[in-house]
């Protein structure tokens, strides 16, 4: 079994790994189904489904994070069975997680080189980590203090980070699971090459994501899953963003974005001015009107969240608020919600949700006093409300007795969103909506946005994925280096104007 | 059994994980009993295992309030102090004269110390939370401040109720039974049945959880973070009046050096009963099988013959190290 003896079209690579029949079972919960899979060198392997589909749970089976419930895994032909993550990678398999997965209150290249110090003598060698953890960085396309604090970092700079780290193990295959969900285009380009880098290598990488352009444009074969079942494995080659999309949610994705009237002029419900996050944002002034999506554009840095973050209390800051045409000034996130202004955090896991709680109790933390009945809180409300929540946000689990932080990515995201409009705000911010979401929940997540402006609430969409920001929004703002450079509306809302507008490049020309 | 799969199914994994942790500290609770009854017959005597409980009381009571300070992330040392510092205080009021009628008088010094107890708390709240100090260094500081102020007002010594008559009238709270329950035991069961309420049924018992699991969510979910952890301080102090209460009876006096580790202990009690240290999780009726367990550990040691009553603190200290062992077993999988 050293030779491969099956050279099936292109794929003369060597296989590295064979899965076969491979079954996972929560529980009494079958969450894969007789999985079959082949890695080559030298291949990148994209594994695409929607949010809960499993492609999380086989990555971490072949990592060695879990074992699977029936099935066999074979690296060159021969039977393994791994006893944990550093089992597999000794035999070479590493895995980029979805979560973020670093000591918070330890310095990046001490993240990075952690359980693998480089030594002088007794003493660890901090001066090559340093250097060693500021070059990983930069091969990707960053540019991070090592020293810096890893809790100090934005979720893209951490993502990075543990990409970083995962590659200084010694690898043949590698794992990516939704490595690209909170990077910039720059910092996704700059992964892309690395990714081409190590194929060149023969490495054999399996690659997940639910941005479909960028599958097309890394992958050479394509498996898509559904349901737990393997839907079918392609030449990427044969397979349009189109075809994915259809693949994956069993049915014609047409039109993600909604159609959205051109909304007539009605009156202001959030008018900002001179509004100042000492650090992060400058003199910024904006005017958010009645069933409006207005969306934030910019870098990574520019600023966007700690404004929104700012504005409703979670951050000092200073400035002129009128809500409704009263001033208002929110010291903490109670009074925000009080006056009907919510803020959904871009870290779901980190600041949206108890990962270690139910789904209950994390769909009513935020509006408990709506479930309080006496004193005690009515726990038959809560159930209901949690039934009327999933039906709702079509939020897709097994069982809903289960801890929030093992649903899946996306799933996740759509019990936030649920969690946060229990409140029945008139104003939401959203920070990265649909980011890990696949094509199908997106399509749902973006109706319900409009439909959210349709009733009258007001809407603040920060994104990072232009294409998202185009397609649902009236009008956009850009910022840059915490301020606010520009407005773009109607058919000036083109990626070309906002990218000119955030980096600054071309800045004359544009206007 | 069509949609065996939907709503109704239960996530077994991850119940029944949660539920031995819950269950383990009553399994050993029996255990011990059994084992009791092999080192001496006369441990499961109703008068022993009376005698044992009631003496458990003041750590039981105490530890019920430290399980809310842990389970909201916190930590509080200064206990043991508290108690000595709140009843030299306590029976110094009642020692002034101040309300000639005793039965008043008592009622109004044990509101005194309710009211010192919550005072108590509110400061180690205040200092941690608004202070933004350790809980860990802070309650430390609060403890030497506690017990300074007691070895202070004592003179080193001891304060003793004088009134022959108020003693008389204060006595049955501890030694005093009703239909042959002693009260003691009343008050502990109803304490707990009072915080486990709180904890498990209202608003507050759930921000306490949130804030105690992840901080930054319940900050983005509109909870004031502050509040809710100082006023887990200030149900710990008010936990520590209650033991007071009942413990001034017993002796009728109190010293420089009373109370001391108690604070360890209460924490013993809480982390055997399966609330974890790092917060996030209450177990309310497990901290008081864990009260339980750490005096009825002694009684056995004491009754048998095997073992030197000089180990107690050894075996303690094993406790909860063994405690902390099967926890870990039982979250993985
Ligand atoms: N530890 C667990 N216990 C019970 N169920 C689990 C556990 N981990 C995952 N699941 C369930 O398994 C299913 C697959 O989850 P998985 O995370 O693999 O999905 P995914 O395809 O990676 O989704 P996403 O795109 O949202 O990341 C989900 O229904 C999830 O709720
Ligand atoms: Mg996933």
């Amino acid at each position: 079994m050293t030779v491969s003896p099956a050279p099936v079209h292109s794929s003369i690579n060597p296989r590295l790994l064979d899965a076969s029949g491979l079954s996972k079972t929560f529980g009494i919960i079958e969450v894969l189904k007789d999985i079959s899979l082949t890695v080559r060198a030298g291949e990148v392997h994209a594994i695409i489904g929607e949010n809960g589909a499993g492609k999380s749970t086989l990555m971490k089976i072949l990592a060695g994070n879990h074992q699977p419930t029936r099935g066999e895994i074979r690296i060159d032909g021969a039977p393994v069975s791994f006893s944990g993550p550093v089992d597999a990678e000794n035999h070479g398999i590493v895995l980029v997680h979805q979560e973020i997965l670093l000591a918070p209150d330890l310095t990046v290249a001490q993240n990075i080189y952690l359980g693998r110090e480089l030594r002088k003598g007794l003493t660890v060698d901090d001066q090559a980590m340093r250097s060693g953890a500021r070059q990983a960085i930069v091969d990707l396309g960053g540019y991070i203090d090592p020293d810096t604090i890893v809790s100090r970092l934005s979720i893209a700079q951490r993502q990075l980070v543990q990409i970083a780290r995962v590659l200084l193990v010694p690898h043949r295959i590698v794992i990516f699971d939704e490595p690209t969900a909170s990077l910039t285009p720059h910092e996704t380009e700059a992964l892309l090459k690395v990714i081409r880098d190590i194929r060149a290598k023969g490495v054999g990488v399996l690659y997940i994501s639910h941005r479909l352009p960028e599958v097309k444009e890394i992958a050479d074969r394509v498996t898509v899953l559904r349901d737990g079942r393997l839907v079918g494995s392609h030449d990427a080659a044969e397979l349009q963003p189109a075809d994915m999309a259809r693949l994956m949610v069993g049915r014609d994705v047409a039109k993600l974005y909604p159609d959205r009237h051109a909304a007539e002029v009605r009156q202001a419900v959030l008018e900002v001015e001179r509004f100042e996050v000492p650090g992060f944002a400058l003199d910024a002034a904006f005017t958010l009107r009645k069933g409006e999506i207005l969306g934030f554009a910019g870098l990574i840095g520019a600023g966007r969240t700690e404004l929104m973050e700012g504005l409703v209390g979670l951050r000092p800051a200073k400035g002129k608020v009128v809500l409704n045409g009263h001033p208002v000034s929110f010291t903490d996130v109670h009074s925000s919600l009080k006056a009907g202004v919510a803020y959904l955090s871009e870290d779901r896991k980190g600041k949206g949700l108890l990962l270690t709680k139910d789904l209950r109790v994390n769909l009513t933390l935020a509006s408990l006093g709506k479930f309080i009945r006496g004193l005690q809180i009515d726990r038959k409300r809560e159930g209901d409300a949690l039934d009327k929540a999933i039906k709702d946000f079509d939020i897709r689990t097994g069982t809903k007795n289960i801890l929030a932080g093992q649903l899946s990515g996306g799933n996740q995201q759509k019990l936030l969103l649920a969690k946060m409009m229990m409140l029945d705000p008139q104003v939401v911010i959203i920070d990265e909506p649909t980011r890990g979401i696949d094509i199908g929940n997106k399509e749902q997540i973006y109706k319900f946005i409009a439909a959210l402006a349709e009733e009258g609430r007001s809407i603040i969409v920060v994104s990072s994925e232009m294409p998202e920001l185009i397609g649902i929004c009236d009008r956009i703002l850009v910022m840059r280096t915490g301020r606010i450079v520009g407005e773009v509306q109607g058919e000036h809302m083109t990626e070309n104007e906002i990218v000119q507008l955030a980096t600054g490049v071309n800045a004359g020309a544009a206007a | 059994m069509s949609a065996a799969t939907t709503d109704t199914a239960k996530a077994p994994k991850t119940s029944r994980d949660w539920d031995m942790a819950a269950i383990a500290p009553f399994v050993a609770l029996a255990l011990l009993l059994v084992l009791g009854y092999f080192a001496n017959p006369n441990f499961v005597s109703v008068a022993n295992l009376t005698n044992v409980i009631t003496r458990s009381a003041f750590i039981a009571i105490i530890a019920l309030g430290a399980t809310y300070v842990i389970s909201s992330g916190g930590l509080d040392l200064s206990v043991g102090a508290m108690v000595a510092f709140v009843a030299s205080l306590m029976i110094l009021f009642m020692n002034t004269g101040a309300i000639g009628d005793p039965t008043l008088m008592l009622v109004a010094a044990m509101l005194v110390a309710l009211g010192l107890g919550a005072a108590c708390g509110l400061a180690n709240g205040l200092i941690t939370t608004v202070g933004k100090i350790e809980p860990f260094i802070a309650t430390l500081g609060t403890m030497g401040i506690y017990r300074g102020l007691t070895t202070w007002l004592s003179q080193g010594g001891s304060i003793t109720v004088r009134d022959r008559e108020l003693q008389q009238l204060y006595r049955p709270v501890y030694f005093g039974d009703v239909f042959g329950v002693p009260i003691p035991i009343i008050v502990i069961f109803a304490t707990a049945a009072l915080a486990a309420f709180v904890l498990y049924r209202t608003r507050y018992g759930r921000h306490l959880i949130a804030v105690g699991s992840n901080e930054e969510v319940a900050r983005y979910s509109g909870i004031s973070v502050q509040k809710v952890r100082t006023i887990a301080y200030i149900v710990q102090g008010l936990c520590v009046a209650v033991a007071v209460i009942i413990y001034v009876p017993r002796l009728g006096s109190t010293s420089a050096t009373t109370g001391i580790l108690w604070e360890l202990q209460a924490i013993t009690a809480v982390v055997v009963g399966g609330t974890a240290l790092r917060g996030g999780v209450g177990r309310i009726w497990g901290t008081v099988c864990g009260a339980f367990i750490l005096e009825i550990v002694g009684n056995i040691m004491l009754l048998s013959n095997f073992v030197s009553e000089y180990l107690i603190g050894a075996i303690q200290g094993a406790i909860i190290i063994i405690a902390m062992l099967v926890q870990r077993s039982l979250m993985r999988k």
